[in-house]
């Protein structure tokens, strides 16, 4: 094979989607602007998606070093891209139903699916700033058009704007923290980093200090951890609720493994450093995340506030410092994307015959109604509460689990005490299906939501049975971090 | 290998699940599909778990039956056993439900499927608490439990099951994620999660105070004590019958469990540092509780202080340090589950007939109710402990093992013992004694064969364990005598650290 081609085995994946990308572009302008083409285009997008898994699942094993080191792909790249993919998958193939029906659907959608999956791809392998930002703004760019896809419709515009100026801010400050690094190290690519940081005094070195806390900040923003994160409710509440599914999966888990390869990989030497930042903000984005929730009553809201929670668990993982940490994140991640595509699965399916409804109050009575559906979102809530044996509970127990071992114990009493006044918003859904008397049906739900739905419901349910196959993949990826 | 041959510890937990599902396929307008399956299910899990007592090797202290599997990985492994303190807590749970589902039979007639299936799940969660050896298996039955109580609370219960389910829930889940850090600060200091390994390791003494509190914080809330014994009240009353029976009868039994299995023999100097506050506790539950039993209007309230009290004297039987007290404490535990649920059955009863709680809205019932007054009687009796009735035993053992522990404690737990009969008997003539004045009563029915097949065998048991408590006590022997000499011995081997 010419050398070419070795350089770029380890990028098919991300060559796969970008030319897929542009490909559909180029259909979608050809072909005449009416909503079979489009919807010929999301399939054909789905399409390119596999591939690009199948191209994933084919790499083989060990870390593979490109550009110069300024793209990794490891074992905990390619469990995250994978990830990654997954949802985005899901969340696309959730979308066309609901977006034929508002008369919504249009060729870009998908191009812009794939472009922002890209982007997260490049996120994720990331082993260099500038090779940071790219990913980063190709996804963020992709994600404004986006949430503003619906261009007549006033909330969907509006969360369009909010979300590129706030996301335009948070960009700037990472940019400022990238350029005090470059400036105190002397390098972008995280190999030079790490050694800066492991070096002696580096704890001492105060515009790096600075600047990796305004990096981290910048990445804050993306994950939505409190205090950066209000842009979220308004976001997820004003997009088209398919939309938001997309922002809630796909590019959370993105931004996380960004965020840890940041965190444990270029800045490991300075551990305790950002471990209080990071403490500060699992502690903040908890106790907003279960508090906040309690008043609402829009279900879109209110799975915004649970996952800025949902946020701050994971974090105590990267608080912790430490593998057992970055596994419990890595597992929160997958259960975390699975219940999340169920979650919006089931708000997909919340439509009567004059429209979709996001009250919560419209569910009431569901399980006399349509006891399927109020099976698979009962379980998904109490899974998000962490009640065993369900997939939630294992999630915040690794997390824990890690806490515990490092000691740290405010973090972790603080973490249980918020998950306690979460559970209760939780159950509330649980009670105004099970426990309220019905109201008028909803319509059918649609087949593809449907088998989300299943998918989800089992995921979550049987977890417990084979738990060891993710776990064991977990600790791999988490191991090729440090 | 065991006795049996094949995996029944997980064959016990899992058949009732297996009948959850079966009645997940049924349709949900044949009401009576579900029924049976139900019960059946239900009865053949009560007999394997006989024949799981009748295997069970009455010399051995150790765990039997054990059988294990790869699950979590990183040594945290599906480990199920069985031993003396556990065995008779499966027997009861699976005793229990058959009557639970046939005390159903007509009281439940919305969404009999759905209630059926909670049932099912329930009795898989509670028989797997029992059985578990592993920290993290038994936190998953233990917590796993809330669902389907919350549900049948919430979907089945009485007017404010609104309030009270949430409450139930909130507040055990709150003990209980305690409970779980504890748990994994065991499993990094041990390397393990093996229950069997965990009551040989030695914890240090500063340790074992926090894992204490921690695990204090969740069984004394599911037992539940005095202070945080306020959701048990709300619960009772708004769950529907067979609910309470199960709540009465297992559920608060398991924080009992797991004070002997835990707390008490992993982590013996705190368990004596904390006695006296235990026993504080457990007398102000027994006193206090039986007062404001005393002032109850709403039946099922009053029982549910009744066993808030009777609680009391679990706590104080285990934390005498005695093989007195814990073998009470193991019999009267039993004994409640028999005698609350039995109760709790007995308020159905009428309930179903008036549906009313009201104590008021009752009198005179032994005129048109015989057979129903001779039942209640016999459990009002064995709720107050007389001598010839099961509860005299467990209340007898726990004041003798108190004795020894502590005089004062055992002398004003013994005022408990009047009280109750106060309230007891003073609930038990409001109700039955006295002219049938209420318009209503009138036409009131006695107990048909359903009522009386379920109130048989209950009956039976509690004047027969009153009289002969042996085939109770034989079964505990030997694990609470091992228990009691590693307690002693973990003691002494402290004081022999102290002295050097």
């Amino acid at each position: 094979m010419s050398e070419l081609a070795l350089t770029f085995q380890p990028l098919i994946p991300e060559i796969v989607l970008v030319v897929g990308a542009m490909a559909l572009l180029l259909l979608g302008v050809a072909r005449p602007e009416t909503e079979q083409e489009a919807e010929r285009i999301c399939w054909l997008a789905l399409a390119v998606v596999g591939v690009a898994l199948w191209r994933l699942l084919a790499q083989l094993p060990g870390t593979q070093l490109v550009f110069d080191g300024g793209f990794v792909v490891d074992d905990f790249s390619r469990f995250m891209k994978i990830l990654t993919l997954v949802g985005s998958a899901g969340a696309l193939f959730l979308s066309f139903d609901y977006m034929r029906e508002t008369r919504s659907l249009t060729f870009e959608y998908p191009v812009l699916v794939l472009l922002a999956s890209a982007g997260m791809m490049m996120m994720i392998s990331a082993n260099d700033l500038i090779a940071l930002y790219l990913g980063l703004e190709l996804q963020s760019l992709a994600l404004y058009v986006v949430a503003a896809i619906r261009r007549d419709d006033v909330r969907s515009s509006e969360a369009g704007l909010k979300y590129f100026v706030l996301g335009a801010l948070s960009s700037g400050m990472l940019l400022y923290g990238a350029s005090l690094i470059y400036g105190f190290t002397g390098s972008t690519s995280f190999a030079a980093i790490a050694q800066a940081s492991k070096a002696a005094g580096a704890a001492q070195n105060i515009g790096l200090v600075i600047g990796l806390v305004f990096l981290l900040v910048g990445i804050a923003f993306k994950i939505s951890a409190v205090p950066f994160h209000m842009w979220t409710p308004d976001v997820y509440e004003g997009a088209p609720t398919p939309v938001t599914n997309f922002l809630a999966s796909a590019p959370k888990v993105a931004a996380v493994a960004l965020f840890m390869r940041v965190s444990l990989s270029a800045f490991g030497g300075v551990a305790p450093q950002w471990q209080q930042v990071m403490s500060a903000l699992a502690i903040a984005s908890m106790g907003l995340g279960a508090f906040a929730a309690i008043g609402q009553r829009n279900i879109k809201r209110l799975l915004a506030y649970s996952a800025i929670g949902n946020v701050g668990y994971m974090l105590i993982g990267l608080a912790a410092a430490s593998p057992e940490g970055a596994r419990g994140m890595i597992i929160y991640l997958v259960v975390y994307v699975a219940m999340t595509l169920g979650a919006f699965a089931c708000v997909l399916s919340m439509r009567r015959t004059d429209g979709m409804v996001e009250d919560i109050d419209e569910l009431s009575g569901l399980a006399q109604s349509n006891l399927a559906m109020a099976t698979v979102l009962g379980l998904l809530m109490f899974s998000l509460a962490g009640v065993p044996p369900l997939a939630g509970f294992f999630a915040k127990f690794y997390v824990f689990v890690a806490a515990v071992k490092e000691g740290l114990w405010p973090l972790a009493i603080f973490g249980v005490l918020a998950s306690v006044v979460g559970s209760y918003y939780y159950l509330r859904i649980v009670k105004i299906m099970f426990f309220d008397a019905p109201k008028e049906r909803f319509l059918a739900v649609p087949a593809k939501a449907g088998l989300v739905m299943a998918v989800a419901g089992l995921f979550v349910l049987l977890y417990v049975v084979w738990p060891a196959p993710l776990v064991s993949s977990a600790d791999a990826a988490a191991k090729s971090l440090f | 290998m065991n006795a049996t041959g094949f995996n029944i510890l997980s064959l016990i937990t899992f058949f009732p699940l297996a009948g959850a599902l079966l009645i997940a396929t049924q349709n949900s307008v044949a009401k009576g599909n579900a029924r049976w399956i139900a019960l059946y299910t239900t009865l053949i899990t009560l007999g394997a778990s006989l024949y799981l007592w009748a295997n069970f090797d009455y010399a051995n202290p150790g765990f039997q039956f054990v059988e294990e599997m790869e699950w979590l990985g990183a040594s945290i492994r599906y480990k199920m056993g069985v031993d003396g303190i556990s065995l008779l807590f499966i027997v009861l749970t699976a005793f229990l439900m058959p009557l639970c589902i046939l005390a159903s039979w007509e009281a439940i007639e919305d969404r009999v499927k759905e209630y059926m299936i909670a049932f099912l799940l329930l009795e898989t969660l509670m028989l797997g608490v029992f059985c578990a050896l592993d920290l993290i298996l038994f936190y998953l039955f233990f917590e796993g439990g809330l669902i389907p109580m919350f549900l049948i609370i919430g979907v089945w219960g009485g007017k404010r099951r609104v309030y009270a389910s949430f409450k139930f829930f909130l507040y055990t889940l709150l003990g209980s994620l305690l409970m779980l850090l504890a748990m994994m600060a065991m499993y990094w200091h041990a390397g393990t999660s093996d229950i069997a390994i965990l009551l040989t390791h030695k914890f240090p003494r500063e340790m074992q105070t926090w894992l204490w509190l921690a695990f204090f914080a969740s069984f004394a809330v599911k037992l539940p004590m005095w202070p945080v014994h306020t959701w048990l009240p709300d619960a009772h009353v708004e769950a529907p019958t067979a609910g309470s029976v199960i709540l009465a009868g297992i559920l608060l039994k398991m924080g009992g469990y797991g004070f002997l299995r835990f707390s008490l023999p992993m982590f013996p100097l705190a368990s004596q540092d904390f006695a006296p506050l235990v026993f504080a506790l457990s007398v102000v539950a027994i006193i206090y509780t039986s007062l404001v039993a005393l002032a109850q209007e709403d039946v099922k309230k009053l029982i549910a202080y009744s066993s808030v009290a009777h609680m009391g004297f679990v706590t104080m039987g285990v934390f005498s340090f005695t093989v007195q007290g814990v073998d009470g404490a193991i019999f009267q535990m039993l004994s409640h589950g028999l005698v609350s649920a039995a109760l709790f059955l007995c308020v159905g009863v009428v309930y179903d007939r008036m549906h009313t709680r009201e104590i008021d809205a009752y009198g005179g019932l032994v005129n048109r109710m015989p057979i129903y007054a001779f039942v209640f009687m016999v459990f009002t009796l064995a709720n107050v402990g007389l001598p010839g009735t099961s509860g005299f035993i467990g209340e007898f053992l726990t004041l003798v093992g108190a004795f020894k522990a502590n005089t004062w404690v055992a002398f004003l737990a013994t005022t408990g013992v009047i009280l109750s009969a106060a309230y007891a008997l003073y609930l038990y003539r409001r109700m039955m004694f006295g002219p049938l004045e209420k318009r209503n009563l009138r036409a009131i029915m006695d107990m048909n064969t359903r009522e009386i097949v379920v109130f048989a065998p209950l009956v039976l048991l509690v004047v027969l364990f009153g009289f002969y408590p042996a085939p109770l006590l034989d079964v505990t022997a030997v694990s609470v005598k091992k228990l009691v000499s590693n307690y002693e011995a973990s003691l002494k081997a402290q004081q022999a650290d102290n002295g050097r």
